[in-house]
């Protein structure tokens, strides 16, 4: 069953580590709904990894869907728009997705008035006769951060440092988070639209190849985009063994390219510039409809939800409204995920607004939801076998533990790319990646402060 | 026979050429070291948890022989008879300093903070900090997963198991201030002891707006300012929706405890207070 030999043979992967947890895609096939506007919305100003927006509105504003909220400080961050009409009702400190109370913009929803400059039809746009500049213009004052979760500002990513070039553009479509199929769903229904994307990202940073990478388990996706990739000269579908955490960057280009990125450096050192499937339909939106980034598609799923769905949310939108969707939240919810259930992190509370990086929401049943005992090490090596990045994760989480940071740093603690296979696999259920992330602050701290 | 004298005589050269470089060796490259460096260091309490800010008691000793002044230099662990004694060693006179003991700025205790969620994860407060605000409303206040008491070398700082606070042991703290670099929240400050160990200190670092504070906890400060202008000395600062009481200042009055709306102030080893029938009876009188 699932994949012949054959198949697997052609499969590309990458080379070390990985785990295969249960897919459980339970919205699979879910096809996107919109999401009714809430009565009121709260943008954060820092959904980007990067310096928070400064808030250009105050309260009493009137603002339409697609105005500027949130003007970007410094490069490295991203413009906020609004994602509804109504009125600013204040601007105050909201629990966001990081667990805290941080700034945001919070607007009285009223109608759905939009921007005239926005082009909100369906017709596909194929021509951009924009030079690569203006491109990375429209994306940086579109707003647009990576939509994998990561919420890196797009951008910073088309803007390689001087002296490097990219010869490769890669699109992720992987979706190797179990649960989630945002991703996979947008792929189904807006294909076309991801292909025109991905050629104004290849003008944007002057690459004739783009290769767009999809797990297997997605095998109608990569049927779909085998077939619309004739039309399109430059761009390939590579199917890809199913495996976490495929979609990261650094496994990604390695599987698709086989090179490496060394330690410590950006994927351009290898020629490779990586965009999700997410984004790169926000950047045709961008480029091709003068559409801000203000809405997501967020899969709202979990073992004991009623109606696992994929859904179309403005961000601002509180959770609770999504949960609603999908049929309420359970009387068996043990915990309430923002994004998968392997990098994903589990929230205080529902109220929280959906975010640029908000790719899913999961409800965990209480049976699954409580971690166990901690036992000791047996040195079964496990969590060697399945990193990824060829760490060593139980010597990491000691040396966290007993804070020797040098020879954390050392021991690259700072390349973990916090996908949490060690933590997976531990038979000992020892809280690996929680130390190894905390260690990993520290010495990137240590380290920064060293070059200053 | 013969053969037993020559090894006998071999080695009896050898021993004499080895010693002779040894001692060569140990004149050419003889390293001099302060004595006074050894003497500071026997007088120091040889707990090496770096409260002094030096790499251990070793690392303080010689540092402060090599300097000229005792500015600067102060053991927490030993206090003010092992500087005594250090400057009688070095020949200088010690600053009379005065006695520090962390303090806690929380008591979201269970009754008065109540939990909206359960923290499952690694038992750390770095880690749990890192993740979220805190299995409370309140994103300001302490985790009780005891970092501090992690930290602390001298069993001084315990969490206690009702409240889920962490108290500090008075005779046994020594302000080194491990417990207050442990905490990922910042709560816990050095202040001065004060006369017979009375202190006076708001206890709470809840930076939200009034309101939202009150919410989360019971005795969260509001920032109402009612403290501020109740000090006769000018102590008490507001910041950020938060009081703050200045140790300098401070002359332990305590006529800021009973006004705040919140009993956010504490006040610690105070006798009973009078009960204010008797101060009125007293004043007719």
């Amino acid at each position: 069953m699932g994949i012949s030999t054959e198949n697997c043979f052609m499969l590309k992967t990458f080379r070390i580590g990985g785990i295969h947890p249960a897919e459980n895609k339970l919205s699979a096939g879910k096809k996107i709904e919109n999401a009714a506007l809430p009565a009121q919305v709260m943008i954060p100003l820092a959904q980007h990894i990067g310096a928070p927006c400064q808030p250009i509105v105050k309260k009493g504003d009137k603002v339409k869907v697609g105005t500027l909220i949130g003007k970007s400080v410094g490069f490295v961050s991203a413009n906020i728009h609004s994602s509804v009409s109504g009125t600013v009702n204040k601007i105050d400190k909201v629990t966001d997705v990081s667990g805290y109370k941080r700034d945001a913009v919070i607007i009285d929803v009223d109608g759905d008035e939009w921007e005239p400059t926005i082009d909100r039809s369906d017709t596909l746009k194929r021509e951009c006769n924009l030079s690569s500049k203006e491109i990375v213009e429209k994306i940086a004052g579109a707003g647009i951060v990576g939509m994998g979760g990561a919420t890196f500002p797009t951008h910073v990513k088309l803007t390689p440092p001087p002296g490097l070039k990219a010869n490769i553009l890669i699109i992720n479509g992987v979706e190797c988070e179990p649960y989630l199929t945002s991703d996979h769903e947008l792929m189904l229904e807006k294909a076309e639209e991801i292909f025109v994307g991905t050629e104004i990202l290849m003008k944007a940073v002057d690459v004739k190849k783009a290769v767009i990478g999809i797990e297997n388990n997605k095998k109608d996706a990569i049927a779909r985009f085998a077939e619309i990739s004739k039309s399109y000269p430059g761009i390939e579908v590579q199917p890809l063994k199913v495996k976490y955490p495929q979609g990261g960057e650094k496994q990604l280009i390695e599987a698709i390219t086989g090179r490496q990125v060394p330690g410590g450096a950006l994927p351009i050192s290898v020629g490779a510039i990586v965009q999700n499937v997410g984004t790169t339909f926000a950047v045709y939106e961008a480029v091709q409809k003068n559409k801000p980034l203000f809405e997501r598609i967020v899969t709202v799923t979990g073992k004991e939800v009623k109606n696992p769905c994929n859904v179309r949310a403005r961000i601002g939108t509180p959770f609770k409204n999504l949960i609603d969707i999908a049929g309420g939240l359970p009387g068996d919810t043990g915990k309430v995920i923002s994004g998968g259930p392997m990098m994903g992190k589990a929230l205080p509370n529902i109220d929280i607004p959906v975010a640029k990086g908000s790719s899913g929401i999961l409800i965990i049943p209480s049976s699954e939801a409580k971690r166990k005992a901690m036992k000791d090490c047996i040195r079964c090596a496990k969590c060697v076998n399945v990193c990824p990045m060829g760490l060593n994760p139980t010597l990491l989480m000691d040396l966290t533990e007993f804070q020797i940071w040098d020879r954390a740093e050392k021991q690259k603690i700072t390349d973990c790319i916090e996908c949490g296979s060690c933590s997976y696999t531990c038979p000992a259920n020892r809280p690996l990646l929680d130390y190894i992330r905390l260690g990993k602050g520290k010495v990137t701290g240590i380290v920064r402060a060293r070059k200053n | 026979m013969n053969v037993i004298l020559t090894a006998v005589a071999v080695l009896c050269v050898i021993g004499a050429v080895s010693s002779a470089i040894l001692y060569i060796i140990s004149q050419r490259f003889k390293t001099i070291e302060d004595p006074r460096i050894e003497l500071v260091q026997e007088a120091l309490p040889a707990a090496n948890c770096g409260g002094c800010g030096f790499p251990g008691c070793n690392g303080f000793a010689s540092a402060i022989v090599k300097s000229d002044t005792m500015d600067g230099f102060y053991c927490p662990v030993g206090g003010q008879t092992t500087m005594d004694n250090i400057a009688r060693i070095l020949g200088r006179t010690a600053d009379v300093s005065i006695k520090k003991i962390a303090v806690v700025r929380c008591n979201g205790t269970c009754e008065n903070r109540p939990r909206t969620n359960i923290y499952d994860g690694a038992s750390k407060c770095t880690i749990a900090a890192a993740l979220y605000g805190g299995d409370t409303g309140c994103s300001f206040g302490c985790l009780g997963l005891g970092d501090c008491v992690d930290s602390c070398l001298f069993d001084a700082i315990h969490i206690n198991p009702e409240t889920m606070l962490p108290e500090v042991v008075e005779d046994k703290c020594t302000a080194c201030g491990a417990c207050v670099k442990a905490c990922p929240k910042n709560l816990i400050e050095l202040r001065k002891q004060g006369p017979k160990s009375r202190r006076i200190y708001v206890s709470c670092m809840n930076k939200d707006k009034g309101g939202v504070a009150r919410k989360s906890c019971e005795v969260a400060c509001i920032g109402c300012s009612k403290c501020q202008q109740v000090c006769p000395f000018d102590a008490i600062t507001i910041e950020n929706n938060l009081a703050y009481i200045d140790d300098d200042k401070c002359r332990l009055c305590r006529k800021c405890v009973p006004v705040c709306p919140t009993n956010s102030i504490l006040e610690l080893n105070f006798p009973p207070r009078k009960e204010p029938k008797e101060e009125t009876a007293k004043a007719e009188a």
